[in-house]
C-alpha cells in the first residue's frame, strides 16, 4: 500500500469514484450509490461540506453514531427519500439520550450507506469518520463489526419520508434491533432512516473497519484511470485489492424476487474466454452471497463477490443485472476482523441459512503473492 | 422480392435497396428542411437506378437520427411539462437533477412534484389528490405547454395513477399529449422520467417527421408496409413510433454497427460513423453492437434502456467552426444546410467538411475560400477534429488487441487513415451503411402480461410468453427459422395474490423473404 495523505474532505470532484468503489465494495448490495452521490452532491452545491475524520485522530470520549438508509435496494432506485429521514433519526436520538452527537459512521461502506452518513454529516454539520462497520455490504445490521463484538445498538431511532419516528427503546439482543427495524421499515414502504446508539471514539478505534472512505474513493479511482487509460480495468481492481478473478461470463439466467423486502435468487454465468465451458452460479440475498462453479462451493460470504462489467469495470448491483450482460465475477478478501470464530457466528454462510457450506478464506491471487 | 433501406440523417438521406443478402445500390440525397422531398428525392434515385418495379418492393425500413440529433444538439424540444407522482417521498432529487443546465433550459426545466405513487407492495404512498393535479394543470396551461411527462413511484409494477393522473389533467389540458413513465421504462425512477420527459418533449417533432415519412412513400407510389428501426436493431410502426420517439434513440449507431459489419465481415471492430452532425462510436463483439450494461447517457441525461454502448460527439461534416483563438468545432452544425451554408457549396459559414477540402483530404465543392484561412489554420483545426476523433475511440476500446476501426458514414472523410494505432476500414457502400443496417432491421414479437404462478411454474411461464412471442414474430412477417430470444425479464408483483409475476420477453427474427 503506497503511504498518502489522509482524507480530510470529500469533494465534489470525489463523489462519482467514491460511488463506484462504494458499489463495487458492496458485493451486488447495499442499494445503488448513484443516489446517495446526487444527494452528497446537492448538499455541497448548497455550500456545505462532507469532513471526513481519520479514525486515530477520534478522542476517546466523542460520542459516534453510525446510520444509515434501511429498506431494499430495488425500492431505492424507485422510491427516493425526503432527504431528512437520518437527520431526523439522528435528532431523535440526541433528544432521547439529551447528547450532542460528534461524529457519523457508516454502518456499510458498501453501496449507498457509504453515501448516507456523509450527506447527513454535510447537513448537520459534523464530520464522518474514515471507516465502517463491515468493509462490505451485508443485509443486517447484527453483522457490523461493533454489534459482534458487543456494541448495543438500542436505543436505535427511525425516521421514514412521511414524518413518523420510531425509537427502538430496548432490546434483547443486536439480533431483536434487526428483526424490530425490519418489520418497521416494511411497515414504513421499504426505505426509512436509522441511527444506532451512540459508540465511544475509543470503542470505534477498536471495532470498526479501518479507512473504507479511503478504500472506496482510491479504488474508484482505480477504475476511473483504467478506463482513462485504455487498461484492463479488472486487472486494475484485483491489483488493488489482492482479489482474485472467478470467472469471466455472461448472464444466461437470472431469478430474482422480492421476499419480505429483501431480493432474493440466483443467476446464472456460461464462462467464455479463459472460462470457456464452465458454469457459474451467484445465489443472491440482497448481495452475492455464494459462488459456485460447476455445482461446487468456491467462495462464499463473509469473503466478497463482486461482479463487474467486463468492459468496463464498473460494478452491477443485483437490481440492474439483466439477461445477456456481460460479466467478471471476482472475490476480494474480507477484514479480518470479519474472520474470527463470534464474527463468522453472525456474518458466515450458516447465518444465510447455508448450513452445510463451511467458510474457508479465500485462497490468495497467485499473482499477488510477493507483495 | 425487394426491400429498401433508409436512413434520415441531420444532413443527408441515404437509401439501399437489397434482395436477399444483396445491395443492389445506395444512393445519397441531402436531408432536406421538411424531411419529405428528401426521403423522396432518394427513393426515386434509388429506385430509377435500377429500374426495379416500386410493386415487387415488399418493405421499406427507416432509420433515423432526428430525435437523437434533436437531444445532442439541444433543438427542436418542445417545452415540457414533469410532473413527478411522490409526495412526501423523493424531493431531495427532483425532476431533471443531474441534467446538463443546457438541456435542461432546452426543455423549459419546468416540474412539479405532487401527491401520489405506490409503495412496493401497492400501497399509495399518498393518494392523488385531484384538486392539486387541476391547479398544475393550470400553471402548465398558463405556460402555454402542452406536452406532459408523467411519472409516478412504482409505476412498473402498478401504472393507475399515472393513467389516473392524465385523465384529471386531460380536464384542462385537452390538447397536451401525455407520455406516460410506465409505457416507457422499467424500475429506477429517475432514468424512467428522463425518458419520459425527453419523450414527452419529442412528441410534436415526431408526429412531424413520422407523418412525413409516410406521405413521401404514398408520393411515390410506394404501397408497401413501413417501419421505423428501434435501438435494439428491431422494427417499429410508424404510428407506435409517433407516440414513443424515445424508442428510436441510438437506432442510427445499432444500424451503423450492423450495417459496418455486414458490409465488412468483421466481427470485433471499433465503428465510427461520421454523420453531417454527430459522431458515434461503438464497439462490435462477435457482429453485434456491445450493448451498454449500467444505464446510458443521451445528450448528457441518463436513461435505463436496453441500448448498444455508443459514445456521441457533436463532431459532422456539417459542424460549424470557429477559427479564431480558441479554435472549436460544434457542437452546433449547420446539418442538412450545408448545401447553402457551406462556404465550399459558395455560402458564408466555416464547416468540418471545408477544412478537409481546403486540405486536399475530400475533393467536393470549392476549396478556395477555406483555403485563405492559411495552412497553419486549418491544420490546426485538423489537429482539433482527429484529436476529438481519437478521444472518443479511446472510450470504447476496452482491450489492448488489435482490431481494426471500420469508418462509415457520409462524414467519415474526416477520420484518419489510423486512429491511436488501430488501422482503419472504409468499406464499400461506407457512406451508406445505416442505410444498409435499417435494411436488414429484424421483426420482433414481444409479450408483456402478468402471468400466475400458482399453478405453473416460472420456467413453464417463460416457455408459454417465449411460444407466444415467436408466434407473434412469425405472424409479423419474421422467418421461423431465423427467431431468437433478444431480451427476458420477469417482475415480481409482491402485492398480487396468487404469485404473480410480470413478465417482459421478446424474440427477434429476419424478415422472411
Amino acid at each position: 500500500m503506497i503511504s498518502m495523505a489522509k482524507l480530510r474532505e470529500v469533494l465534489d470532484s470525489d463523489l462519482d469514484a467514491v460511488a463506484i468503489g462504494a458499489a463495487i465494495l458492496g458485493t451486488g448490495g447495499g442499494g445503488n450509490p448513484y443516489i446517495g452521490m446526487l444527494r452528497c452532491r446537492e448538499q455541497l452545491r448548497k455550500g456545505r461540506k462532507i469532513d471526513v475524520i481519520p479514525i486515530d485522530e477520534l478522542s476517546d470520549d466523542s460520542l459516534v453514531v453510525s446510520l444509515g438508509g434501511i429498506g431494499a435496494p430495488v425500492v431505492g432506485i424507485e422510491k427516493i427519500e425526503q432527504g431528512e429521514e437520518c437527520l431526523r433519526a439522528m435528532r431523535a436520538l440526541e433528544t432521547d439520550l439529551d447528547c450532542k452527537i460528534d461524529a457519523l459512521i457508516s454502518s456499510e461502506i458498501g453501496g449507498s450507506n457509504a453515501m448516507e452518513p456523509m450527506l447527513t454529516a454535510a447537513q448537520a454539520g459534523i464530520p464522518v469518520v474514515d471507516g465502517d462497520g463491515m468493509g462490505r455490504a451485508f443485509p443486517e445490521m447484527q453483522m457490523c463489526t461493533w454489534s459482534i463484538y458487543g456494541h448495543v445498538s438500542a436505543p436505535s431511532a427511525m425516521a421514514d419520508e412521511k414524518g413518523n419516528i420510531v425509537i427502538l427503546k430496548s432490546t434483547r439482543n443486536e439480533v431483536w434491533v434487526e428483526t424490530l427495524a425490519r418489520a418497521n421499515v416494511v411497515a414504513m414502504g421499504a426505505a426509512a432512516g436509522i441511527a444506532m446508539a451512540p459508540m465511544r471514539g475509543s470503542y470505534v478505534k477498536k471495532f470498526a473497519v479501518q479507512s473504507t472512505v479511503t478504500q472506496a474513493l482510491s479504488l474508484g479511482n482505480a477504475v476511473l484511470e483504467a478506463q482513462r487509460k485504455n487498461t484492463d480495468p479488472i486487472a486494475a481492481v484485483l491489483a488493488h485489492e489482492d482479489g482474485r478473478l472467478l470467472m469471466t461470463g455472461k448472464i444466461v439466467d437470472l431469478e430474482r424476487h422480492l421476499k419480505g423486502g429483501f431480493a432474493v435468487g440466483h443467476i446464472t454465468v456460461a464462462g467464455f474466454g479463459d472460462f470457456e465451458g464452465d458454469a457459474g452460479r451467484i445465489d443472491i440475498q440482497n448481495e452475492f452471497l455464494v459462488f459456485r462453479r460447476n455445482d461446487k462451493v468456491e467462495v462464499c460470504v463473509p469473503d466478497l463477490i463482486v461482479v463487474l462489467d467486463v468492459d468496463t469495470g464498473l460494478p452491477i448491483t443485483t437490481e440492474v443485472l439483466r439477461y445477456g450482460q456481460r460479466i467478471a465475477v471476482l472475490a476480494l478478501p474480507c477484514d479480518d476482523l470479519l474472520r474470527t470464530p463470534e464474527a463468522l457466528a453472525v456474518v458466515g454462510p450458516a447465518s444465510f441459512g447455508y448450513e452445510d457450506i463451511t467458510f474457508t478464506p479465500m485462497p490468495k491471487s497467485e499473482a499477488n503473492d510477493d507483495s | 422480392m425487394y426491400r429498401i433501406g433508409i436512413d434520415v440523417g441531420g444532413t443527408n438521406t441515404d437509401a439501399v435497396i437489397m434482395q436477399g443478402d444483396k445491395i443492389l445500390i445506395g444512393v445519397k440525397s441531402p436531408t432536406t428542411a421538411d424531411v419529405m422531398s428528401g426521403v423522396v428525392d432518394s427513393l426515386n434515385k434509388v429506385l430509377s437506378g435500377t429500374g426495379i418495379d416500386n410493386a415487387d418492393i415488399t418493405a421499406v425500413m427507416i432509420g433515423t437520427t432526428h430525435f437523437t440529433n434533436a437531444v445532442v444538439e439541444r433543438r427542436n424540444l418542445s417545452t415540457t411539462a414533469a410532473v413527478r407522482l411522490c409526495l412526501p417521498a423523493a424531493q431531495c432529487l427532483p425532476p431533471m437533477v443531474d441534467w446538463p443546465d443546457d438541456i435542461k433550459k432546452a426543455v423549459g426545466g419546468h416540474y412539479w412534484m405532487a401527491d401520489g405513487g405506490n409503495e412496493f407492495d401497492g400501497r399509495e404512498i399518498s393518494p392523488l389528490n385531484e384538486d392539486q393535479l387541476l391547479k398544475i394543470a393550470d400553471e402548465i396551461a398558463a405556460l402555454g405547454i402542452d406536452t406532459v411527462a408523467l411519472c409516478s413511484v412504482f409505476s412498473p409494477v402498478n401504472d393507475d395513477m399515472e393513467k389516473a393522473a392524465a385523465d384529471i389533467m386531460r380536464k384542462r389540458l385537452p390538447d397536451a399529449s401525455f407520455t406516460l413513465s410506465s409505457e416507457i421504462g422499467r424500475l429506477g425512477i429517475l432514468e424512467r422520467e428522463n425518458a419520459a420527459i425527453m419523450n414527452a418533449s419529442l412528441r410534436k417533432l415526431s408526429a412531424h417527421t413520422v407523418g412525413a415519412f409516410g406521405s413521401a412513400l404514398k408520393t411515390i407510389n410506394l404501397n408497401c408496409p413501413y417501419y421505423i428501426t428501434q435501438n435494439d436493431g428491431t422494427l417499429m410502426s410508424a404510428k407506435f413510433v409517433q407516440e414513443y420517439p424515445v424508442l428510436t434513440f441510438a437506432s442510427g449507431p445499432t444500424n451503423s454497427m450492423r450495417g459496418a459489419s455486414f458490409l465488412t465481415g468483421e466481427k470485433n471492430a471499433i465503428v465510427i460513423d461520421v454523420g453531417g452532425t454527430s459522431t458515434d462510436v461503438g464497439a462490435l463483439v462477435n457482429g453485434f453492437p456491445r450493448p451498454a450494461s449500467t444505464s446510458v447517457d443521451v445528450g448528457g441525461v441518463r436513461t435505463n434502456f436496453r441500448m448498444p454502448d455508443v459514445y456521441s460527439i457533436a463532431l459532422g461534416g456539417g459542424s460549424i467552426v470557429q477559427a479564431d483563438d480558441p479554435i472549436a468545432v460544434g457542437p452546433r452544425s449547420v446539418g442538412f444546410r450545408i448545401h447553402e451554408m457551406g462556404l465550399l457549396f459558395g455560402g458564408d459559414t466555416l464547416t468540418a467538411t471545408d477544412v478537409a477540402v481546403g486540405l486536399g483530404i475530400a475533393d467536393i465543392g470549392d476549396p478556395e475560400p477555406a483555403k485563405e484561412l492559411g495552412q497553419d489554420m486549418l491544420l490546426a483545426i485538423k489537429a482539433l477534429i482527429d484529436e476529438m476523433i481519437v478521444n472518443a475511440s479511446e472510450r470504447m476500446r476496452v482491450s489492448a488487441d488489435e482490431i481494426p476501426v471500420l469508418a462509415v458514414g457520409g462524414g467519415s472523410i474526416l477520420i484518419p487513415d489510423n486512429v491511436a494505432g488501430l488501422s482503419v476500414i472504409k468499406p464499400e457502400h461506407f457512406s451508406v451503411a445505416n442505410a444498409v443496417g435499417a435494411a436488414i432491421g429484424q421483426i420482433s414479437g414481444e409479450v408483456d402480461r402478468i402471468f400466475s404462478l400458482a399453478s405453473i411454474t416460472r420456467e413453464e411461464a417463460l416457455e408459454t410468453a417465449r411460444k407466444e412471442a415467436t408466434a407473434k414474430a412469425i405472424a409479423a412477417g419474421a422467418c421461423p427459422e431465423s427467431i431468437e430470444l433478444l431480451d427476458q425479464e420477469d417482475v415480481p408483483l409482491a402485492y398480487l395474490p396468487g404469485n404473480a409475476t410480470r413478465i417482459r420477453l421478446k424474440v427477434v427474427g429476419d424478415l422472411d423473404g
